[in-house]
């Protein structure tokens, strides 16, 4: 509907007349079902997740430490060489705060979500999560964040055993 | 100008792999067929071509994921969405455009991923006119042995002998995953699935990845290898529609090898070749593809199986390789698994399965149920 027309000619269809069977219509479920291999670099990336910790790949060639691991470097494309612990710390890449949520509903508290550049690790290499314990107009790029951790017994091997990523006071540059 | 095949890699095909990711199992496939070229990625390749269908990957835009284990970050890289020969056509054209002198075509298979293949074939169907039937979609394939062994004349005894020749010469591949001294008889009477076809005349899902490296001829000559050439190339599609396909002869083999045949001029195909890779995802559609592409007489296919004219040392060897039957079918990368099968040959590089003197060699490829599409490549050394 416009400002100028509240209503247009003709009959609307809503979900109850699909749902009462009003016009035809043709329902199927693909049955399509996958389990992925993590393979050598992402399993072992899980299992450290699941002690809390980030792990990643050096390539000795580069000199890069790849994050999240890979077993080859894509610059340089040859095997990586080494395993590395990076720091659940880092820095604000970019954010956005969200209003909507999935379903593209209004939501009164706004979800901040964004990219991390993870200490440690080299430049462009970092982690998508979600912002806690920081109001909206807190948020800027540059902030130093570090992993809030779910509790140990919680954790699955997945990227939200980290809940969220939050202020790391004190450090601010 | 001549197109060639200068870098074969193929890893050896299982019926699972869970130690790899879909990525690193692609890795490994280009890492082989970059050291059997000797280039590197980063620097000697003008173009990347992945061959690969969503829905067989479990992701959207597959396209997207695939630069980083190819040695192709920030280059020309696209994805087609069929068999690995419909991804050799488009890097033949490339080159010949003078797009690109140095083109990689890659396609593997992840099968084991996917936890509801069955499902995945049924959403190949029709959502209006087929989906609502329901059932097992492969008997879509016991419907098109039916209408074939009617119409052409051939045997399922027939079929049963190109069921035991494939499995029989996977033996002697060392990347094949089904190799087994299955006879005619345990063929003949293994457990009707989709009457009348049989659960042995059926592959198997592997998983397994094959890249090749394509070059023009100025730049094919300073490789490590001898060229394999490409001297033509084909693929066509026939409908979509179940109902108006043509069950007996398939359109689409028929017209790829045309193409493929004027390219390479090729007039008389029975007598043309010394080796026929041909798919045989199912083992009806071996027969059904050599009377397409020419090579048999119609009707006569089955007998060829069973007097030996297809073996080693037969009139056509035919998927000496041991075809999707031994080897495992590896989705959208069988096409370009058996063109790599016919390059070694062709080189002389086949290992105990290598045959006397091929110099001029024909693939085929079908992308499985419920498609009709395929395509067509002949491949020749030396002149
Ligand atoms: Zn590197």
């Amino acid at each position: 509907m416009t400002a100028n027309i509240a209503r247009w000619p003709g009959a609307e269809l809503g979900s109850k007349d699909l749902e009462n069977g009003k016009v035809t219509t043709q329902r199927y479920r693909p049955d399509a079902k996958f389990a992925w291999s993590a393979g050598e670099a992402m399993s072992r990336f899980l299992a450290e997740l699941q002690q809390g910790r980030l792990i990643a790949r050096e390539c000795k060639n580069c000199g890069r430490i790849l994050f999240p691991p890979r077993m080859f470097c894509e610059e340089c494309f040859r095997p990586t060489d080494e395993w590395v612990y990076v720091k659940d710390t880092g820095t604000i890449e970019t954010y956005s705060i969200s209003y909507l949520d999935t379903d593209a509903r209004r939501i009164t508290e706004p979800i901040l979500v964004g990219v991390v550049s993870v200490d440690g690790a080299s430049p462009k290499m970092g982690i998508m999560h979600y912002f806690g314990e920081m109001a909206t107009g807190e948020i800027r790029i540059g902030m130093k964040v570090q992993a809030k951790w779910r509790p140990a017994e919680s954790r699955v091997g997945s990227v939200l055993d980290i809940e969220y990523f939050r202020p790391l006071h004190g450090v601010d540059r | 100008m001549r197109v060639g095949i200068v870098g074969v890699g193929v890893t050896p095909f299982r019926p699972t792999t869970p130690e790899f990711s879909w990525k690193e199992l692609m890795y490994d496939g280009a890492q082989r067929s970059y050291a059997d070229a000797g280039i590197d990625p980063r620097s000697d390749v003008g173009s990347f071509i992945t061959c690969a269908e969503d829905y067989y990957e479990g992701f959207g835009i597959f396209d997207e994921f695939t630069p980083d284990q190819l040695g192709a970050v920030l280059r020309p890289m696209h994805t087609v969405g069929g068999d690995g020969i419909q991804g050799l056509a488009n890097a033949v054209m490339q080159i010949r455009s003078g797009l690109a002198d140095v083109v990689v075509v890659e396609s593997h298979s992840k099968a084991s991923d996917i936890l509801t293949f069955t499902g995945i074939v049924a959403h190949g169907l029709d959502p209006i006119w087929n989906k609502p039937l329901g059932g097992h979609p492969n008997y879509v394939a016991g419907l098109e042995m039916d209408a074939f062994l009617r119409g052409s004349g051939n045997r399922s005894e027939d079929c049963a002998a190109v069921v035991a020749a494939n499995r029989q010469t996977a033996l002697l591949n060392p990347i094949a995953a089904y190799g087994a001294r299955v006879t005619k008889e345990q063929a003949a009477k293994s457990p009707a699935l989709w009457a009348p076809l049989r659960q042995l005349d059926a592959s198997t899902l592997a998983d397994g990845c094959v890249v090749l490296v394509v070059a023009g001829e100025a730049a094919a000559r300073k490789m490590r290898s001898e060229p394999v050439w490409i001297e033509g190339i084909g693929w066509a599609s026939d409908s979509p529609s179940l109902e108006t396909r043509d069950w007996v002869a398939p359109a689409y083999a028929t017209l790829a090898a045309e193409m493929a045949y004027r390219l390479a001029k090729v007039r008389d195909p029975a007598r043309s070749f010394d080796l026929a890779e041909v798919d045989d995802k199912f083992s009806y559609k071996e027969l059904q593809h050599l009377e397409a592409l020419r090579l048999a007489r119609k009707g006569h296919a089955g007998k060829m199986a069973r007097s030996g004219d297809l073996a080693a040392g037969g009139k056509l060897p035919t998927n000496v390789s041991g075809g999707s039957l031994g080897c495992g079918n590896v989705l959208e990368a069988s096409g370009l698994h058996r063109v790599a099968e016919a390059a070694l040959q062709l080189r002389g590089e086949a290992g105990r399965l290598q045959l006397d003197g091929v110099r001029r060699a024909v693939v085929q490829s079908w992308r499985g149920l419920p498609s009709a599409s395929g395509g067509v490549a002949v491949l020749g050394v030396g002149r």
